[in-house]
């Protein structure tokens, strides 16, 4: 099964380099994910019902952590290639992409989901560094696309950036491997993690703190937390909208799941509570700073990726807290962020292509224009903001409710976060959904699909936790002490 | 080759990694950055060789191997390629001066060395003494990478970077398994793929490869 | 007890410093004709010159005050001093505890202060500006010229010249490559302190170009002359204060007149080849313009520092 679904993104990237300008490309594309997403399910079964299982000579394994994060990944990559249909189409229509693009797009698109879904389920942490920098590799000439100078310099910082940051993380494993050769011997076994976990205790700590700098200030990059943050907005506003929300919203789970990991093998060692405390301040920093920074936002896809480093900067923050509610809620914030924010990528993405501009100050009157899309946006930017009863108000939730009780003085600083991403964004929001519709919107055939599928997973999960999503948290909590 | 005589020309070389590290900080013309990052990587690929045929662990031949002909041999050459095609034989300025950088590049060296010191008092390995050296190289390729403002020297600044992790892998733990090993040489592959896209898209676009001409992106406008 | 041999020792080395060290520059200059295929004027070309100066008249300025009129003596005499300090022939040498690499390079620094004093004096404008240019290019490459020192001293343990020769003559072979960079560093400072191109060129006439030419401009007869011979004296003293250090094998530990006779032998061979090498790298190095001064000084602190951290990274 585990080989099965790497396999099939796999094929699809290669099929797709031949086929990605057809016309059928597209639902070529949606049909690749949808299976991949079938096996993932399939997946997630086995190991609900058998427990943690390995794979491939151990050269994978998957628990219960990775596992939800691996549905998540090919459930929203599946959605997304929903929504690339019609939007590449409309893309294709104004000219902005050709058939060499097309065909890159497609392949490129099924390799990235193939480099995360091996970052996720692979057992080896120097694998799991070389699908880092793979899907990190395959996005960037993505980001670069439309070939504007603006696009091409977004893709240059975001190269430059995770490349150096990647850089720094490979050491960090460098280090790691030296401490786990002392007490796991020579070979590819000693960076395993389930060999690790195990042996966490006996790990060097001097070594194993200053291997964990290296990996924050790695993987860190990638999550996008502040002051590495600076490739973020401009990587996730300038390449195709599929791709700002396959990027924020996966991607950017990816890393963290990759810090996590590294968190508890470390506090595992050290025994102190260093690392947490270090994702605790690198989390904080992150919400304030990306949430002033929300306020001086022009551009629609911007605005949208600096309220990205915010929400992982809360994810980053509860993973630091650590215990039970903080992890719970933690968990839970990057399910329900990773559907809200492809969705308002969905939404904006349309947006933009009816206007013609990403600029929010042209953009308007989208509910009179396509209502739709403006009421999904409306509801998608109420989700975002963490307002009940959407997802994202239970995990923020969640989560203040641990920092009171574990960290009570960081609280003001967190609600202070939170509360000026709200203003924010509302501010910016309101007027680009009423008001009458401008001279030059133009009419599209929206992806409603993906958008409201969704949206409705979001609500849902705000008001009900299904009974299979919270055993299979609590069991990542159990990872995770 | 007995240990000592090993260990002192695995010391050598590591010496010359650094002064070519250093080299490439301060050097003005492409050309003299690519001579010297061949010579970085020839440094390397002996070391690597030196520490495998010593201590027996083979594998770091065939790793030794994939350095030489990547490092010495493909990438300058992709890199040559690329200069000729796109024309660019003029000197590049630096932002920091270059007394001022080499400064501190030796800032950065002693602050490796005391970096890695308690590793180095941990490790009983014949190459310890040099994760120093291969961290402080990783930062000069780092310093490299802040300091220039032309893509091509950006860009084997990072390159130098991936040759001082090389070199710390090589001297923390006598190499990393074989599949991490092969897993990093081919994104490197790729990566310098992408890399030579890149330098046609930006030429084409903004005429020249002066990355200070790209910073348009920001809040204020 | 007053140990008469090392005394004559002392003595053989003033001597040979003094009478040989025009013929190094002769031999310089020769082989430099013969790279760039000119006819040559023999190495005997220098004393010959000497003789010549000796015998001409002193002309002074009117204004120029007992700084001008002392100047050469005093340089000749420091330099004298200092070739008294160096290991030569032998490492037994009484006037060596006196003084150790740090006092060397303050001893050359007394020269270069005086010298640039009487550039100064006469108040010529070539001669303020050789002397602003020689004192910039002093203050970088005195350090450079420490650090280099001080990195062959680490591995001495001491900064007592005789005591670093006798370490590294008597040592096991070591591949050191902290020793290779304080090499590197010396030789680049070596080129700055005796005026050879990449620095500055010796054989120019355009006062524009010079540095340490430009402080003598003024002096004639018997003044010149002991100025122009401290000057060889001062190449000489450098490339043997190199050999000393970094490749001493050869050099007597004792008064034994055969094992004296040997060490001068192998000095001279040693002095020849680096002659040869002051050559190859004078004609294949072009001077390097004065504002880039600062990079290839600062190069050299580099290198030298590099050793140091090599020592203590490597070693």
């Amino acid at each position: 099964m585990l080989i099965i679904i790497l396999s099939i993104s796999l094929f699809f990237a290669v099929l797709l380099a031949f086929v990605g300008d057809w016309r059928y490309a597209p639902e070529i594309n949606i049909a690749g994910s949808a299976a991949t997403f079938a096996a993932g399910v399939a997946l997630a079964l086995q190991v609900y019902l058998h427990g943690p299982m390995m794979g491939g000579h151990k050269f994978f394994f998957v628990d219960a952590f990775n596992v939800y994060l691996a549905v998540l990944t090919s459930f929203v990559s599946m959605t997304t290639a929903i929504f690339s249909r019609r939007y590449m189409r409309l893309e294709r229509e104004h000219g902005r992409v050709g058939h060499w693009k097309m065909r890159f797009y497609h392949a490129m698109y099924q390799l990235f989901i193939f480099a995360m879904l091996l970052a996720l389920l692979t057992n080896n942490f120097g694998v799991l560094w070389i699908s880092m920098e793979l899907a990190t590799l395959s996005t960037v000439l993505l980001v670069s696309l439309y070939r504007t100078p603006t696009a091409i310099e977004a893709a240059w910082k975001y190269f430059i950036l995770c490349g150096v940051g990647i850089a720094q993380a490979l050491f960090g494993t460098v280090l790691l491997y030296f401490a786990a050769e002392r007490v796991l011997g020579v070979g590819g076994d000693a960076l395993l993690w389930t060999n690790l976990s195990q042996v966490s205790s006996q790990l060097e700590p001097t070594v194993l703190r200053l291997a964990f700098v290296f990996l924050m200030v790695g993987y860190g990059t990638k999550v996008g937390l502040v002051p590495l943050h600076n490739w973020l907005p401009d990587a996730h506003s300038e390449g195709p909208t599929p791709i700002s929300a396959v990027l924020s919203g996966l991607l950017l789970n990816v890393a963290l799941y990759a810090l996590v990991r590294c968190k508890v093998l470390v506090d595992g060692s050290t025994g102190t509570h260093m690392a947490g405390r270090m994702l605790m301040g690198f989390g904080l920093l992150s919400i304030l700073v990306a949430a002033f920074s929300l306020l001086r936002q022009k551009d629609i896809k911007r605005m949208f990726s600096y309220s990205s480093i915010e929400n992982m900067g809360v994810a980053t923050f509860a993973f630091g807290i650590g215990g039970p509610i903080a992890t719970f809620g933690a968990l839970l914030h990057m399910l329900v962020h990773s559907l809200t924010k492809s969705a308002i990528f969905f939404t904006a993405g349309h947006a933009a292509q009816m206007h013609g501009t990403q600029e929010m100050d042209k953009i308007r009157g989208l509910i009179k224009g396509n209502p739709v899309v403006g009421w999904a946006f409306i509801f998608g930017a109420i989700a975002l903001v963490g307002m009940p009863p959407f997802g994202l108000f239970a995990s923020e939730f969640l989560i203040l409710t641990a920092t009171i009780k574990d960290a009570p003085l960081l609280t003001p600083l967190l609600l202070l976060g939170l509360g000026v991403a709200f203003a924010a964004i509302f501010r910016k929001v309101q007027p680009m959904v009423t008001g009458l519709v401008p001279s030059w919107q133009t009419p599209l055939k929206a992806a409603h699909v993906p958008v409201l599928l969704h949206m409705t997973l979001v609500l849902i999960l705000g008001l009900y936790m299904p009974r299979f999503l919270s055993d299979w948290f609590h069991l990542a909590v159990g990872i995770l002490k | 080759m007995t240990l000592p005589l090993a260990a002192q020309i695995n010391s050598v070389m590591a010496a010359l990694i650094l002064l070519t590290a250093f080299g490439l900080l301060i050097q003005r013309r492409i050309l003299g950055l690519l001579h010297l990052f061949a010579w970085q990587g020839f440094f390397l690929s002996v070391s690597t060789a030196i520490v495998g045929y010593v201590t027996g662990v083979h594998h770091l031949f065939i790793s030794s191997l994939l350095t030489l002909t990547f490092k010495v041999i493909l990438l300058p050459y992709i890199l040559y390629a690329l200069m000729k095609k796109l024309k660019i034989r003029r000197e590049i300025e630096s932002m920091v001066n270059i007394p001022g950088t080499m400064l501190i590049g030796i800032a950065l060296v002693i602050f490796s060395y005391h970096l890695t010191s308690p590793i180095t008092h941990l490790s009983n390995l014949v190459t310890r003494s040099t994760l120093a050296v291969a961290l402080a190289t990783v930062m000069l390729g780092l310093l490299m990478m802040v300091t220039r403002s032309h893509a091509v020297t950006q860009i084997i600044g990072f390159l130098a970077m991936e040759n001082g992790l090389f070199f710390a892998a090589t001297s923390a733990t006598y190499g990393m398994p074989m599949v991490v090993e092969l897993g990093v040489a081919l994104d490197l592959l790729i990566a310098a793929l992408i890399f030579g896209i890149f330098f046609f898209h930006i030429s084409t676009t903004f005429d020249s490869l002066d990355v200070a001409q790209m910073a348009k992106l920001k809040e204020e406008d | 007890m007053i140990d008469f041999s090392s005394f004559i020792t002392e003595a053989l080395q003033l001597l040979i410093l003094l009478l040989a060290a025009p013929a190094f520059t002769g031999w310089v200059k020769t082989f430099k004709c013969l790279m760039q295929g000119r006819t040559y004027a023999g190495i005997f070309q220098p004393y010959r010159d000497i003789v010549k100066l000796f015998s001409k008249e002193v002309i002074l300025a009117e204004n120029a005050s007992w700084i001008f009129r002392f100047t050469p003596y005093i340089v000749f005499g420091v330099t004298v001093l200092i070739g008294g300090i160096i290991p030569l022939i032998s490492i037994d040498l009484p006037l060596a505890d006196t003084a150790d690499v740090i006092a060397l390079v303050m001893l050359f620094a007394i020269i270069r202060f005086f010298t640039a004093l009487a550039g100064m004096d006469i108040g010529t404008a070539f001669g303020g500006m050789g002397s602003s240019r020689e004192m910039t290019i002093a203050s970088l490459a005195e350090p450079a010229m420490l650090m280099a020192v001080f990195t062959v001293s680490l591995g001495a343990n001491s900064t007592s010249l005789t005591h670093v020769v006798q370490v590294m003559a008597h040592g096991q072979f070591v591949l050191r490559p902290s020793l290779a960079f304080a090499l590197l560093a010396f030789i680049m400072v070596h080129l700055t302190e005796t005026g050879r191109v990449p620095v500055d060129n010796p054989a120019t006439h355009l006062e524009l170009t010079m540095i340490h030419e430009a402080m003598i401009l003024e002096y004639s007869g018997r003044h010149l002359a002991l100025i122009e011979w401290a000057g060889m004296m001062k190449l000489f003293i450098y490339s043997a204060l190199g050999i000393a250090i970094f490749c001493p094998w050869g050099i007597a530990a004792t008064d034994d007149p055969i094992a004296m006779l040997a060490g001068g032998v192998f000095l001279f061979c040693k002095l020849a080849v680096g002659g040869v090498v002051l050559v190859l790298i004078e004609t294949g190095l072009a001077k390097v313009r004065l504002f880039r001064l600062t990079e290839y000084l600062g190069s050299a602190f580099l290198l030298a520092t590099l050793g140091m951290l090599s020592f203590f990274i490597l070693e």
